[in-house]
């Protein structure tokens, strides 16, 4: 849906359309340029891209794609759909933290060393919005707030435990 | 889990031995019979920004207090470069804290009455300061903060960010050699308590003032060169020292 939302810009050739997308949403994971392909050609047999005529210079020939207004719409509902806002609730933490209450283990050692990983990421993404461009200080926003989030959760179930203890080791 | 948190070893990534500017040595202290403090140990050193995290009314200001001989310990041991804090008179701790230290609260800190210059000018007057170089001072610090037009204005008539602002420009004016800071952007919304904290960082960098910063907040921890926790009056967890174990 990026590259085809990408697309509604205005009309461009894959390698165009790869270079814009690791610009942006990249984020040191470039996009293959056969995954590139491989999805406009997926967009064109659904029939929300339109494929134009190899056009010859100094490389390969290239073509251009162009976003058809089946494509269009599909960028819309997209867009005005909510993201889920999955609940997380079964992570690999929550189970740490239930099974060390269960065996006995100290979950409040274990706690503070997440809170302690959790902290140093936090550290290193507000030295890239110090540093880095905007573009990339939105993006460190956006996982500073959800590590937050996560630490709330740690601290209340920190505050918690002795409660939790009791209520597992029935 | 260590119970006394330290700051990164001798010969650690940097090679260097650090100095250190301040410690609490087994620190007690209670409100009547209610004890705050229960053996709170603590070394800050030079230059080194470190986050004091907790819940609420586990000690954390309480210590800070300490720390910065406002309150005097029960029991234990407050040092600072090389000199027992807690072993001075009131006056003297009171000229220290003028001249060595400096303090940024959530709020209140600021004379409403007087002008964010006045405000500023005010550390270096009572140290005895020329009037004229204290207000050059301000307004130079005025300027650093992008509050150039504002000298002359209430501080009550000042904008949150804007307070504190004048509040970091008052409390690092006389060139302490540690800041303390109570929940500083505790009051503000984030994008506001984000620039507060990137002044107040910046400047304690480019000053090398050692910075002790009591918040619940993690983003705003996220800010400090380290971070311990105080719970149930003890520093109960080094989380640098956790993470790098």
């Amino acid at each position: 849906m990026t590259l085809l939302g990408l697309l509604e810009r205005e009309p461009s050739h894959g390698y165009d359309l790869k270079h814009d997308y690791d610009v942006f949403f990249g984020r040191g994971k470039p996009l293959p340029f056969g995954q590139v392909y491989a999805t406009l050609g997926r967009l064109a047999r659904d029939g929300k891209v339109l494929v134009g005529d190899p056009e010859p210079g100094d490389g390969p020939d290239r073509r251009r794609y162009v976003i058809t207004p089946e494509g269009a719409s599909s960028v819309d509902s997209w867009l005005v759909e909510p993201v889920e806002a999955e609940p997380h609730l079964q992570t690999v933490l929550f189970t740490k933290v239930v099974l060390s209450l269960m065996l006995d283990r100290p979950a409040e050692e274990y706690l503070d060393l997440q809170r302690a990983a959790h902290l140093k990421r936090m550290r290193e993404l507000t030295e890239i919005k110090r540093t880095g461009a905007q573009v990339d200080a939105l993006l460190a926003d956006h996982g500073l707030f959800h590590l937050e989030a996560d630490l709330r959760w740690i601290d209340l179930t920190s505050a918690r435990l002795g409660a939790l203890r009791e209520l597992v080791q029935k | 889990m260590k119970a006394v948190a330290t700051p990164p070893a001798a010969g650690s990534a940097t090679g260097t031995v650090p100095t250190y500017v301040l410690e609490a040595r087994d620190v007690h202290r209670s409100f009547g019979s209610t004890p705050a403090l229960r053996g709170a140990n603590l070394r800050l050193a030079a230059g080194e920004i470190l986050a004091v995290m907790g819940p609420s009314g586990s000690g954390k200001s309480t210590l800070l207090h300490c720390l910065a001989g406002i309150y005097s310990p029960d029991e234990g041991e407050i040092w600072f470069s090389g000199q027992r804090l807690d072993k001075l008179s009131d006056s003297a701790r009171s000229k220290l804290r003028r001249s060595e230290f400096g303090f940024v609260f959530q709020f209140g800190q600021l004379v409403p009455e007087l002008t964010a210059a006045d405000n500023i000018a005010l550390p270096l007057l009572l140290g005895g300061g020329h009037r004229r170089t204290a207000y050059q001072q301000a307004q130079a610090w005025l300027d650093r903060l992008g509050l150039a037009g504002l000298g002359g204005r209430r501080t009550g008539e000042l904008s949150g960010g804007q307070a504190q602002r004048v509040a970091i420009a008052r409390a690092l004016v006389a060139h302490p050699r540690v800041l303390f800071a109570d929940e500083p952007t505790g009051s503000l919304d984030s994008l506001t308590g984000e620039q507060v904290m990137e002044i107040m960082v910046g400047l304690a960098r480019e000053e090398g003032t050692s910075v002790v910063l009591v918040t619940h907040d993690a983003r705003t921890a996220a800010y400090a060169d380290r971070a311990i926790i105080v719970r149930d009056g003890r520093v109960s967890a080094d989380l640098d020292a956790e993470v790098s174990r």
